[in-house]
């Protein structure tokens, strides 16, 4: 490789013998101080710092901006860290720097279940609190975790649905993620005997994976009409899935016939609710799982709760107005049923 | 530049004391050296926590991946080659120690096994880079994809987890007992440090290094074994990524496809910070630990001051360029005095 010499230009404004120095020593100055300024803010009662899997990310914009406004409420000291990549050690490096810091508590979803262990586990015992939300880590890790919801509410949530879209009769299909994922065997296991006792007209004729890939599942959409041509209706519990056979259904002949639902997220399916492809759908709302993480940080501070099952502490401000809540076996607070999403609320959610 | 030089003014005297002094204090080793007290210094005074063992612990718990590999980088690197699929060999050996153990393998023979893998992936780069003749940008942006592709392939997206305890704090005891700086894994280090600063800087095997990133050819002809040489680097590469996937992989107790994506450029970023030159020829190990280390101190600092992983990226990215771009620009205003000297002339207005 060749490369050309720097031209004259740019050397007249260097003609300091120690300009190197200078400039080298600028940097560092201006890199360090200009930013140490905003370190010492002053700490609330309750310093509670949010750790999204990513920054950047709308899903955790948007549970951490309620949950900023909650602490705010309550008189805390929010703050949100995070690494730009959704990775464990990027997260570790952070509860590091937040142990370093002593916050009051961490509040966090994790990006691997085991590897940020070692890392909690010096946070609790410098007296940290550690929340997880949306995705836990193992349970010893950390004081409580927020869930979502539960596999049974989210099974009968979505049956529900698809039964309200297809007026509760004939064959209905389910569009899942891949064959060994943890989570929707257990929604999928759970629905079975829901659907068999609520509605007994309705049957499931078909169980496809669409292995979470977005080519994939339309395929897998294509596919089970193709093979089930009088099908009424497709449950897709996963986003990728959802999102995947809504774009198939749009542009198809079964649009308007073949009812479609399952957990997706507002962005993805605005205008397929728009266009009617969609009636409606289902997720949590990451706005009350982050408010709810913030109570829990708090219940936790205040010693009101340990994380024992049968705990319980109050929350406000949330969009299911509920305000108690109770901490579960193994740690774990439930937010309750899915939040289903329609033509009237789509548009007040932006993730 | 058209100007005629006057052969007998060029003396070719010794370099006066002070110009080899300021060439040792400006030089890029001393200036990132420099920059990393700077950065220590500042966060000390300025930053809340900072100045604490922690710190120190910390930053060399994370950093020692990075600086591991940049050591047979830098020599890569001072060949005028260039290994981007280190940290999916990283990830790959990560995998195989955490497969292995599943299937009821001690934890060191997995990873005696997962070093064999990373000097055999090594190998291959070497086998086509040196032997066939390809590109090292090519051939390492396709092993970065092949390595990682099995890495992912073989764990798909879970994790191998529970690693015996005695293992684990292996990667995490500190030397010195609790809530002291130094991570006893930074032994590892030192020893390679050592060994790596010694091949380069006072072997044969290493002047041949250097000869090759100056002119391949010209090595050629004195009798340099060029394929050895570029062969053998790309196999200390492979090696020393899978030692640091082992290390990764007991660190964080957690054997993933997906461990350490992207970190091959954060490697390249602390050999160039470091003062190697990216076109071969020139650079120095100590360098390269300085440059790493002030990678991890510079985010460190900012991590603990609050600042977003965005604006520290910012950061990172303005360090590199001025560690790339600061270098030319000084050897442009020394060639241009010199230049000045042997005409006799002060030096001239900006535009010529």
């Amino acid at each position: 490789m060749t490369v050309s010499s720097p031209k004259g230009t740019t050397m007249a404004l260097l003609n300091a013998r120690g300009w190197r120095l200078a400039a080298v020593a600028g940097l560092a100055l201006a890199l360090a101080t200009g930013t140490a300024a905003c370190s010492n803010g002053s700490k609330g009662d309750y310093d509670i710092a949010f750790l999204p899997k990513n920054l950047g990310n709308p899903y955790f914009e948007a549970s951490d901006n309620a949950a900023k406004k909650a602490v705010k409420d309550f008189g805390g000291s929010f703050k949100e860290v995070g690494p730009s990549e959704a990775t464990a050690d990027g997260q570790v490096t952070y509860i590091n720097t937040l142990t370093q810091q002593s916050v009051g508590a961490i509040v966090l979803s994790a990006n691997d279940t085991n590897a940020l262990c070692d890392a909690l586990h010096d946070a609790r015992d410098a007296g940290i609190k550690v929340v997880t939300f949306d995705s836990d880590v193992d349970a010893k890790c950390r004081d409580v975790y927020v869930s979502a919801s539960s596999p049974k509410l989210i099974a009968r949530n979505q049956i529900d649905l698809i039964a309200e879209a297809t007026g509760g009769k004939g064959d209905i299909a389910i569009l899942s993620a891949t064959a060994n994922a943890t989570n929707q065997n257990a929604w999928i296991a759970d629905m079975k005997p829901y659907l068999k006792s609520k509605y007994p007209d309705m049957h499931l004729v078909d169980v496809v994976y669409g292995n979470d890939d977005d080519q994939t599942s339309y395929d897998k959409t294509e596919a089970l009409l193709s093979k089930h041509p009088h099908l009424d209706g497709i449950v897709s519990p996963t986003t990728v899935g959802v999102a995947a056979a809504a774009r198939y259904l749009s542009t198809s002949q079964f649009k308007g016939k073949v009812a479609l639902t399952g957990l997706g997220t507002p962005n993805d399916m605005r205008k397929y609710v728009k266009d009617g492809t969609v009636t409606s759908f289902a997720l949590w709302n990451p706005k009350d799982l982050g408010v709810l993480a913030s109570y829990a940080a708090k219940a936790l501070l205040d010693k009101d709760i340990t994380g024992k099952n049968g705990d319980d502490f109050k929350a406000k401000g949330l969009s299911t107005k509920a305000t108690k809540f109770t901490v579960g076996p193994k740690g774990v607070i439930t937010l309750g049923k899915p939040f289903v999403f329609d033509k009237k609320n789509i548009d007040d959610f932006d993730f | 530049m058209t100007t005629t030089m006057d052969a007998s003014r060029r003396t070719p005297a010794a370099r006066p004391v002070a110009a080899r002094a300021r060439s040792l204090l400006l030089g890029r080793d001393a200036a990132v050296i420099v920059l990393l007290v700077a950065v220590w210094l500042i966060g000390s005074v300025s930053v809340d926590n900072f100045a604490k063992p922690n710190t120190v612990y910390f930053l060399l718990l994370d950093v020692l991946p990075i600086v591991l590999i940049a050591l047979p980088m830098t020599m890569v690197v001072i060949a005028a080659e260039i290994d981007l699929s280190v940290a999916s060999m990283l990830g790959l050996s990560s995998v195989i120690v955490g497969v292995l153990f599943q299937h009821g393998w001690p934890v060191w023979a997995a990873a005696v096994v997962a070093l064999g893998i990373g000097a055999v992936g090594g190998a291959l780069n070497g086998f086509l880079v040196a032997t066939v003749g390809l590109p090292s940008l090519a051939v390492t942006v396709a092993t970065l994809a092949l390595f990682r592709g099995i890495a992912v392939g073989l764990l798909g997206t879970k994790a191998v987890t529970g690693f015996p305890e005695s293992y684990k704090d292996l990667a995490s005891d500190r030397l010195f007992g609790p809530g002291t700086a130094i991570p006893a894994v930074l032994l590892v280090f030192v020893v390679l440090a050592i060994g790596f600063g010694v091949l380069l800087h006072f072997t044969a095997f290493g002047r041949a290094t250097y000869a090759v990133g100056m002119s391949a050819e010209t090595s050629r002809f004195s009798g340099v074994n060029v394929r050895a040489v570029k062969f053998w680097l790309f196999v200390a590469t492979g090696a020393v990524s899978a030692l640091a996937g082992i290390y990764w992989t007991l660190r964080y107790g957690s054997a993933r496809g997906d461990n350490a994506v992207g970190l091959e450029l954060t490697v390249v970023a602390a050999v160039l910070v470091g003062g190697v030159s990216i076109f071969g020829g020139r650079g120095a190990i100590p360098g390269v630990i300085a440059g790493a280390l002030l990678i991890g101190a510079l985010r460190a600092v900012l991590r603990l001051a609050d600042v977003s992983a965005d604006a520290i990226n910012i950061a990172t990215g303005v360090v590199l360029i001025a560690s790339v771009v600061f270098p030319r620009i000084l050897s442009g205003v020394r060639g241009r005095r010199r230049r000045s000297r042997r005409r006799g002339l002060e030096p001239e207005p900006s535009l010529e």
